[in-house]
């Protein structure tokens, strides 16, 4: 698989703070180590941060597997257990089609087309990012 | 082949017919000409039926001379295979079942033994038998070979108009600004399934659509595998943010989904494809009102 961005972020993958809202970009291959290090970022966050909601954009993933998704699952899990909601935004079609094959239709978990709409859904529509696939830039 | 020590001159039987048909090929064209299989279809010249029928003489010369007369896969019917799936299509465009056509085939025997017979007056009864039996066997084979190419071209007919099935009864069409919609019609199979799915995924993406409806009116039966499609492109259409509703259900398909015991709890249903659009609409806050008193009912 050739990554879009050959880890620009020295391997993590940037959690940015918008109003009450956490963003999650995943761009190109989320490996092990990465994976365990965003958990710990968003779970901190939340609970620092008290924010209201946690939006994972998906536009950037082309490729998906049963890790990637047990990893939007646990992250919806711990973010619902510090009392901030997720919303996964921008699936593509194959995206969407293999988890859905893999059985993992997560139950439970808004979604949404874009980041606008998940921004709407969680109440910050007025924080309002650039809508549609457009990757925020790291601060 | 057997019989060798009995045939130290003349050759083996397969050998003799080749001969034999090399020999007589204008003979044999000019009688096959006359048979119902290449009178009917080569019907603007004699001359065309005769050399038609000249053509399978000789591919008929060529295999028997290769001693692979019950080969339906012999090299010798490669040079006329293209020209017997003609006639074969010719036969079954005139209404022919393939039974009546290898009944065709079958009838050019006939004529081609009445020859043979002729050639081998005097000789022991024992080595007629056996010439027949090997024309016979490969006439037979070419019965095969006529039949096996009518029904590849049968089935390159049915592998094409079911590729432009596919293409043509899968439309997504836009019924309000956030709002598309599948009408599905016919038979639903896993591969439609798959690009009903496909279809309606890339244009919720294109057309930023917060809702998609799946209309399976035109649907005549729904098993469990039908069903499972279903869930499958509602939860994928889900996962990417759009709301999917079923509509069109009618009673006895409700009846059997009932039975088959499948879930559809976690799928928003309506009656018809108005309630379904009237649904998104609310819920996109648009409203339909009627313009004047008494006129459409408002929904």
């Amino acid at each position: 698989m050739t990554a879009p961005f050959p880890a620009p972020y020295g391997g993590h993958v940037p959690v940015l703070r918008l109003g009450g809202v956490l963003l999650v970009t995943f761009q190109g291959d989320l490996h092990d180590s990465q994976a365990e290090q965003l958990q710990q970022d968003v779970s901190e966050a939340a609970a620092d941060n008290r924010v209201s909601g946690v939006v994972l954009d998906l536009s950037g993933v082309e490729l998906v597997d049963s890790f990637l998704g047990r990893v939007i699952g646990d992250i919806a899990a711990k973010t619902r257990l510090l009392a901030a909601e997720t919303v996964v935004c921008g699936m593509r079609p194959a995206v969407a089609i293999t988890l859905v094959e893999l059985g993992l239709t997560l139950p439970g978990l808004r979604t949404a087309l874009s980041t606008e709409d998940a921004m709407r859904l969680l109440g910050q529509g007025s924080v309002s990012p650039r809508p549609g696939r457009t990757r925020q830039e790291s601060p | 082949m057997p019989e060798q020590e009995a045939t130290a001159q003349h050759g083996t039987p397969a050998q003799e017919i080749a001969d034999f048909l090399h020999r007589r090929r204008e003979q044999i064209a000019q009688r096959w000409a006359d048979a119902a299989l290449f009178r009917t279809v080569f019907t603007v010249s004699r001359d065309e039926a005769v050399e038609a029928g000249r053509a399978v003489v000789e591919a008929l010369a060529a295999v028997a001379a290769t001693h692979r007369i019950e080969d339906p896969e012999a090299d010798g019917f490669i040079v006329v295979r293209d020209q017997l799936a003609r006639t074969a299509a010719a036969r079954s465009r005139a209404g022919f079942t393939a039974n009546q056509i290898s009944l065709e085939v079958d009838a050019l025997r006939a004529p081609a033994e009445e020859l043979l017979l002729a050639d081998l007056s005097g000789r022991p009864a024992e080595q007629v038998r056996d010439r027949v039996t090997a024309l016979t066997v490969l006439m037979g084979t070419l019965r095969l070979v006529v039949l096996e190419t009518s029904l590849t071209a049968g089935q390159e007919i049915v592998e094409r108009q079911r590729i432009q099935l596919l293409e043509a009864a899968t439309p997504v069409i836009q019924l309000w600004k956030g709002v598309v919609a599948v009408p599905l019609i016919g038979t639903l199979d896993s591969a439609r399934s798959q690009v009903v799915m496909e279809t309606l995924l890339d244009t919720v993406v294109e057309q930023r659509a917060r809702f998609a409806i799946l209309d399976i009116t035109g649907v005549p039966t729904v098993d469990s595998l039908v069903a499972q499609h279903l869930l499958k492109t509602v939860a994928a259409a889900r996962l990417m943010g759009a709301e999917c509703i079923i509509s069109g259900i009618r009673p006895a398909i409700a009846q059997t989904i009932v039975h088959l015991g499948i879930d559809l709890s976690s799928v928003m249903t309506r009656a018809s494809l108005s309630d379904a659009l009237a649904y998104a609409l609310r819920e996109l806050g648009t409203d339909i009102v009627a313009h004047v008193p008494g006129g459409a009912e408002s929904r």
